[in-house]
């Protein structure tokens, strides 16, 4: 799948900004104000939701500012659409 | 004027007899707009001294620049009530040999008057100051530069300590009546362009909230005490620093309208708030070891029936005449509580210093009621916990845990419990806000602590309560 450079999110306390790049496999750099505690988690979350996506390839770079999972999945997902052109709420 | 302690601050301090190794205090009614400290400390530094113990009523995130002076060893040890910002960081990160010790204010109180935390030499701010050292929180002329109402804090370190340095931004006509501190403790007064910045006293914990879940949170709040067994005539009531205590006040203030029913006195760091409910005649007499924006300040100057009390008379443990013996309910915020109804206001829950003890554990232990607001979770914060992550409130002091999910009553006060239910609130087990914290954030991994020692907690009666490690990134 081919990925272009895509966002979504703020830095908004409670929110999560997730910036998408083309690359090679799925790297996940992360920067969080909960790192010490939930940084495992949240790296896993947004492993996951790409890979549910069938994104294999990418370069993702995560600011979070305590963001819950159901957020972090819900902006992974549309940074993703926007990175892919692929809509998957409509599909 | 025949006789005149007016000097230098380079005067007053070679002629305090300060030593390297000895203890300076100060106070913090300025809060986030404080400028004494760094001034003070600065010229220490500059003349040359080494190894002191720097031993303030609170320090906030303005105090960063001595992160320097303890850097280079003029600054070795720090007793506090809190800490925050940068300086607070460093030295949950280990940039202390010493661990810093921190106290409440009415342990700092006890253990100054005790002797226990003997001050050589206190730097005290104040607003106004005549020749002789008779000072006040209060402006007193048209040149006042900066208010801060009360001075309680500031009142056991002029009362006890050996040598005593008032410093003012006003140097007002003999005599500056009414005073706080007494000419007869003062031995030097030092005049500076500036002692505080008023406009940031209220600045760092409080904060007047629209956050709709703090309003929520107060009206629940508001609710617990008009339907504990408290809300009376002649109740008394202190409210903490967070967004929702405070707005609580507001709630509680039309029920007390509409029942009739007046407060005999509020206690503690005294806000607009309550300014306003004694002006309407709601509350009889504000008690004040700290005002904690300009209307208090304000108020105190010109109202009789608005005292300023030392943090000795306000909460010692030791003194059974102090005004927390005396209080019925108390509103108080936390960063976390845990199932055994223990709070931290201390520590984050990254393990990093951020906040201050105040009047919790005080208030807490002596109070009527005490109740604790706080939502379920900040972002992925929870703040309902198995294990808090420093203690620094014992749960056997908390009544009742405030939240959005419900309210929680400690089983020591099944009556209170039974109270709320039947007035129809939500009252749930403490176990179960925890599990459904963890419900939406997962399991949290365990903090980074280290070995180091950088924090002990004295409690109120001056036994080591918890120690703080360091945080390893």
């Amino acid at each position: 799948m081919e990925i272009k450079n895509a966002v979504a999110g703020t830095l908004e306390s409670g929110d999560i900004m997730v910036q998408i790049a083309p690359g090679e496999g799925l790297q996940v750099e992360l920067q969080s104000s909960v790192a010490a505690q939930f940084g495992r988690q949240i790296k896993a979350v947004i492993t996951e939701t790409l890979q549910g996506l069938g994104i294999d390839n990418a370069s993702v770079k995560a600011t979070d500012k305590g963001a819950l999972d159901c957020t972090i999945r819900a902006r992974v997902t549309a940074a993703a659409v926007r990175a892919t052109g692929k809509d998957v709420w409509k599909d | 004027m025949r006789h005149t302690k007016v000097v230098t601050l380079e005067e007053a301090i070679l002629k305090s007899g300060l030593k390297d190794g000895m203890t300076i205090s100060f106070h913090h009614h300025f809060r986030g707009g404080d400028k004494v400290v760094n001034l003070v400390v600065a010229k220490l530094a500059e003349m040359g001294f080494k190894n002191l113990h720097l031993a303030a009523s609170s320090l906030s995130d303005v105090h960063a620049p001595l992160i320097d002076h303890i850097k280079s060893g003029v600054i070795t040890k720090i007793s506090t009530s809190g800490l925050r910002g940068e300086l607070a960081n460093e030295i949950s990160h280990g940039l202390m040999k010493e661990p810093v010790v921190f106290r409440s204010h009415g342990g700092r109180g006890s253990a100054i008057a005790s002797g226990e935390l003997h001050i050589d030499v206190a730097f005290l701010g104040a607003s106004s100051c005549d020749e002789l050292g008779n000072a006040s929180g209060c402006p007193r002329s048209e040149n006042a530069k900066s208010i801060c109402g009360s001075l309680g804090y500031a009142l056991p370190d002029a009362k006890y300590a050996d040598h005593v340095v008032v410093l003012t931004d006003d140097l007002v006509a003999y005599p500056n009546v009414p005073k706080s501190i007494s000419a007869c403790d003062v031995e030097s007064v030092v005049v500076v362009d500036s002692v505080g910045d008023s406009s940031k006293i209220s600045s760092g914990a409080i904060r007047d909230s629209k956050n709709p879940r703090d309003i929520l949170l107060a009206k629940q709040a508001a609710k617990v005490i008009i339907n504990s067994g408290y809300f009376k005539e002649g109740f008394s009531i202190q409210t903490g620093t967070g967004g929702a205590s405070l707005a609580a006040v507001k709630y509680i203030r039309e029920s007390m309208i509409e029942k009739g029913i007046h407060a005999s006195f509020a206690l503690g760091g005294i806000t607009a708030h309550m300014v306003k409910l004694h002006e309407e005649g709601l509350i009889g007499r504000l008690i004040d070891v700290q005002s904690f924006d300009k209307v208090a300040a304000e108020s105190i100057a010109k109202d009789q029936l608005h005292q300023e009390v030392s943090a000795v008379e306000y909460a010692s443990a030791d003194h059974v005449g102090s005004a927390v013996h005396a209080l019925d309910i108390v509103i108080l915020s936390a960063l976390e509580v845990d199932v055994d109804f223990n709070v931290n206001v201390l520590v984050g829950s990254d393990g990093i210093i951020r906040g201050a003890i105040g009047g919790h554990p005080d208030t807490a232990e002596d109070s009527a009621l005490s109740i604790i607001v706080c939502p379920l979770l900040r972002g992925r914060i929870p703040c309902v916990v198995p294990k808090v992550t420093t203690l620094i409130t014992p749960g056997k002091g908390v009544d009742v845990v405030v939240t959005e999910y419900g309210i929680a009553v400690n089983p020591a006060r099944p009556e209170i419990a039974e109270r709320l239910k039947a007035a129809g609130l939500k009252v749930v087990d403490i176990h179960d806000l925890a599990a459904k914290a963890r419900s939406i954030i997962g399991e949290p991994d365990a903090l980074p602590f280290g070995d180091k020692v950088v924090g002990i907690v004295m409690d109120r009666h001056g036994k080591v309560l918890d120690e703080i490690h360091n945080i390893v990134d």
